[in-house]
């Protein structure tokens, strides 16, 4: 058994284990965090099949922004979680007889397949073992697929607007800096003038 | 032992499988069906970033980076309503849902 053998039983195991305590977890912030190491693994995958740079925006977006974004809504809510877990052995046998029947049509799927040779390299920008994933990832979506990178833009564009609409809330009560308030004061009614006798105070 | 396409594939069905579990077991908790939808997608990533691979061609990783952002947004665009959800109502069970029908 080859070192790649070994890290990729690694890197699945914990990755499998890992997702099956995201879903069995009691408390979710340890959901979240074996969803971190999930990602984590998977990552490690990545770089077993020399996708490099998937592999490190998978730990800079996933890890990075996602995971906590889930973080931050888990420990924001003051949510009793105990009661939402209620119903999980009510759902048991059905959930595990729809589970063993898609991972049962996955498996003949994937056993079943038969590779043509002509599928080999037939999608038109092959890898070249000259250059990294990056550069070659750069050329192949910058050239062939640059509306779909514009496209995917968009769709991140309108997930900020989406979400900043949502959550923005304006409170009445909150004093807020008025411009044209600011630069209506002159001197007339910005300041008044007392005279201040001698020992006497105002 | 060489490590091929099928053993990359199998661990991809395994995170799906366990990915549509999360769903109908946590049927009551929107936060571990949102996470539960993240491991499915990181499992079509696997699969996709697998045949990319074992067939020599980038586009699988490609379109990996397409469902990439796609998911954030998702992540992003769901907590926030979720996030909404439980300002007006202060709780988040599933069940309550069906009374935001319009």
């Amino acid at each position: 058994m080859n070192v790649a053998a070994v890290f990729f039983y690694l890197f699945s195991a914990i990755m499998i284990a890992s997702a099956f305590m995201v879903i069995a977890a009691r408390n979710p912030v340890h959901s979240v965090l074996f969803l971190i190491l999930a990602f984590v693994n998977a990552s490690g995958l990545f770089l077993l099949m020399g996708a490099e740079f998937l592999a490190m925006i998978l730990v800079v977006v996933y890890v990075g922004a996602v995971a906590v974004l889930f973080l931050f809504v888990v420990m924001m809510l003051d949510v009793d979680f105990a009661e939402l877990k209620q119903g999980f052995l009510q759902y048991l046998p059905i959930g595990s007889i729809i589970g063993i029947v898609v991972a049962i049509e996955l498996l003949l799927v994937m056993t079943g397949f038969i590779q043509s040779d002509a599928a080999l390299g037939a999608g038109g920008s092959p890898i070249q073992a000259n250059m990294s994933n990056t550069e070659a990832l750069g050329l192949v979506l910058y050239t062939k697929y640059v509306y779909l990178f514009q496209a995917s833009g968009l769709v991140l564009l309108t997930a900020m607007i989406g979400a900043i609409v949502l959550t923005l809330r304006h409170k009445p009560d909150v004093k807020r800096q008025v411009i044209e308030d600011q630069n209506a004061r002159t001197r007339a009614n910005a300041i008044e003038i007392k005279k201040a006798p001698s020992r006497a105070g105002v | 032992m060489q490590i091929g396409l099928t053993h990359y594939l199998s661990v991809a069905a395994i995170l799906f499988t366990l990915g549509v579990l999360g769903i109908i077991l946590n049927r009551k908790n929107i936060i571990i069906i949102l996470m539960s939808v993240e491991l499915i997608l990181l499992s079509v990533n696997i699969n996709l970033v697998t045949f990319s691979t074992f067939l020599g061609d980038l586009t699988g990783q490609v379109f990996s980076l397409f469902i990439l952002t796609v998911a954030a947004a998702e992540a992003a665009i769901g907590l926030a309503i979720l996030v909404t959800y439980y300002r007006n109502r202060g709780s988040i069970a599933v069940e309550d849902i069906n009374m935001m029908k319009g």
